[in-house]
């Protein structure tokens, strides 16, 4: 095992991790600001990478599409939030999760319809296509680590939005007592539906960026989205930086647990039981961190309530 | 408003009916269609002792679904392979017998029901509907790579498996099976309730601190319904494998909790033929939508929606107004 290997490994769980909290964000938001529980989030992710392939094939322009992204993604977002979601924020969670089931229906099928079952193809640009070298004699995609990079300038981006921008403050305000910030003259559904907007917008961004890897499907967004709400729990719902802690560290011993779980078995048994528990153990590993962290703390790492 | 109990008798005699009317006109589809909604029926009944009647979200049925059908594939797989399920520390062999293969799935879903409600009642809320979400992705992962028992092609079984003086291939004679286990649960279910059990656990739900103060344990009232729920629910996951004669990991899937999920509310939370009357409308509209278009779950989800935003209580709800038992 060498140390090229590990650090590959690691930038990989790295970049799988800042993706993650693209889609977590979202959602951590929009439970932490609504108390809303949005199952249809991973519908937002899949319309993203839907209409980024579909702009990407009619245009050839990559940015063009990322935009597309998370415009479409914001639109729908913005279409259920008025339609649906906004009567669903007095009700209790178990309404919410069967009507967000619903969605999930409603646009899975639609997608299917409307695209056909076949998986589409979003290409790599070219500018950030190829290896690029690192220090240590290390060659890695560099379109990887541009994913890296916008992924932490879009955390970067929400930090600064919630701490230092009024509306943040609104947001904020909003966790705690909506009706106060009401009385104080707040349009309070007027930021709800803000809100709702920014978190589909990041979904759709992460969808766009991560179809450029894998291929557009219909279905791709339930997977990320049980992973975004492991991130969420782990982290504490409704903390961006729990968010983010919980994000890197589902990233990490996912793909971690991946490559050396199998070589850790190795040491104790032949190599065909060795790949196959190790790979049992790896695709369970972040749930079991998942149990652990709640056996330690029940609400997450940087959860407040209960 | 009609009176819940002429609902109930309606749903009961029709359910039996139909099967009946089919094996008349020859129609041996219907039947196996029936046994299906029967089936479904009997894995909603189980959700709803936990999510009715304890108020626990749990988005992990399926779970228990799987572990009840992987009873009934590991077991029957080994008899048909004529291979012990294991020779160390003591021989097991593989069988073809139902109510064998009933109380391994029965035992193993309590068990691991037990395991999940000990961690996951730690929670409650929106962390206790992610946290069984999340041991459903594990059970269905772990069944994905677990190579021996087919991974992600799943066991198929030649032959039904036996129950003693029926021959469970004809399909009238499956279908009575499976009804008569249903109307049993259900009755099991009036009984527990009414129970002590039943009222202290509906006690819990509404006012946790009330039922503390009298001295009992919300968490533990909480974890034995858990418990039970699961065991239905596994049952009717190993009755659901020998219908198909096929078990994969599908049945771990978070969408199959889901569909769990949807028979109850389609019929009615905390009723008890609220599953039954949810999974006999969702099978028959899949059966008929799934017939007159490919994109029927578009109409299935607008059907939920509206069910969600402006028929709270489900169909019994509709039908019968809101029950005293439902808040």
């Amino acid at each position: 095992m060498s140390t090229i290997l590990i650090i590959e490994q690691v930038l990989n769980g790295l970049q799988f991790g800042v993706m993650l909290f693209l889609m977590a964000a979202g959602l951590t938001l929009i439970f932490g600001v609504m108390g809303l529980i949005n199952l249809a989030h991973g519908s937002l992710y899949m319309i993203g990478a839907f209409a980024a392939a579909a702009v990407a094939g009619l245009t050839g322009s990559f940015l063009l599409a990322l935009f597309a992204a998370m415009a479409a993604a914001a639109m729908a977002g913005v279409l259920i939030e008025t339609v649906v979601i906004r009567r669903l924020y007095a009700t209790d969670h178990l309404d919410q999760v069967l009507a967000t089931f619903a969605l999930i229906l409603i646009f899975s099928e639609g997608t299917r319809w409307v695209f056909g079952s076949f998986p589409l193809f979003l290409d790599i640009p070219d500018a950030v296509s190829g290896p690029v070298s690192l220090p240590g004699g290390i060659q890695y995609p560099l379109y990887r680590l541009v994913l890296i990079a916008v992924g932490l300038a879009v955390g970067l981006g929400l930090a600064l939005l919630i701490n230092r921008t009024r509306n943040g403050v609104q947001i904020r305000a909003g966790e705690n007592d909506r009706e106060m910030i009401a009385a104080l003259g707040v349009d309070i559904s007027r930021l709800y539906t803000l809100v709702f907007a920014l978190g589909a917008a990041l979904a759709g961004l992460a969808g766009a960026l991560v179809g450029a890897i894998q291929s557009v499907q219909v279905g791709m967004g339930e997977p990320v989205l049980i992973l975004a709400f492991v991130v969420i729990v782990i982290g504490g719902i409704g903390s961006i930086k729990g968010a983010f802690v919980g994000a890197l560290l589902v990233g990490l011993t996912d793909t971690l647990g991946g490559i050396f779980l199998p070589e850790l078995f190795k040491l104790f048994t032949d190599a065909a039981t060795a790949t196959s528990a190790g790979s049992a153990l790896a695709s369970m590993a972040i749930y079991i961190l998942m149990g652990a962290v709640l056996i330690w703390r029940p609400t997450g790492l940087y959860g407040a309530r209960a | 408003m009609m009176s819940e109990r002429m609902v109930n008798s309606v749903v009961l005699i029709g359910l039996c009916a139909v099967p009946i009317w089919a094996l008349l006109v020859d129609e041996p589809f219907t039947i196996t269609l029936a046994t299906r909604a029967v089936i479904f029926a009997l894995a909603a009944v189980g959700l709803n002792i936990a999510l009715g009647w304890g108020g626990l979200v749990s988005l992990g049925h399926a779970v228990f679904f799987g572990l009840g059908g992987y009873a009934m594939g590991i077991l029957a797989h080994h008899a048909q392979t004529f291979t012990p399920v294991m020779e160390w520390p003591f021989l097991i062999e593989g069988t073809k017998s139902m109510p064998v293969i009933w109380l391994v799935a029965m035992i193993s879903a309590g068990v691991a029901a037990l395991v999940i409600g000990l961690l996951s009642l730690r929670t409650a809320g929106v962390y206790f509907i992610m946290i069984t979400l999340a041991f459903g992705q594990m059970f269905y992962y772990f069944a994905i790579s677990w190579a021996e028992y087919g991974g992600e092609d799943g066991l198929s079984i030649y032959v039904r498996n036996d129950f003693p003086g029926l021959n469970t291939l004809v399909p009238i004679h499956f279908f009575a099976l499976c009804f008569v286990i249903l109307c049993i649960v259900l009755f099991i279910n009036a009984r527990l309730i009414k129970s002590p059990f039943g009222l202290a656990l509906n006690a819990a739900r509404q006012v946790p601190t009330r039922v503390e103060t009298v001295g009992m344990d919300p968490v533990r009232l909480k974890l034995v319904a858990f418990v039970i729920s699961g065991v239905i629910t596994g049952l009717a996951g190993a009755l659901f494998a020998d219908l198909n004669r096929f078990v994969s990991p599908t049945m771990f899937s978070w969408q199959m909790s889901g569909e769990i999920m949807i028979f109850v509310i389609l019929g009615g939370v905390a009723r008890l033929f609220g599953p039954v009357v949810g999974a006999v409308l969702f099978v028959v509209l899949e059966h008929f939508l799934g017939g007159l278009s490919n994109y029927w779950h578009i109409y299935l989800g607008l059907l939920l929606l509206i069910i969600v935003l402006f028929a709270r209580g489900g169909i019994i709800g509709l039908l019968c107004g809101r029950g005293r038992l439902h808040d």
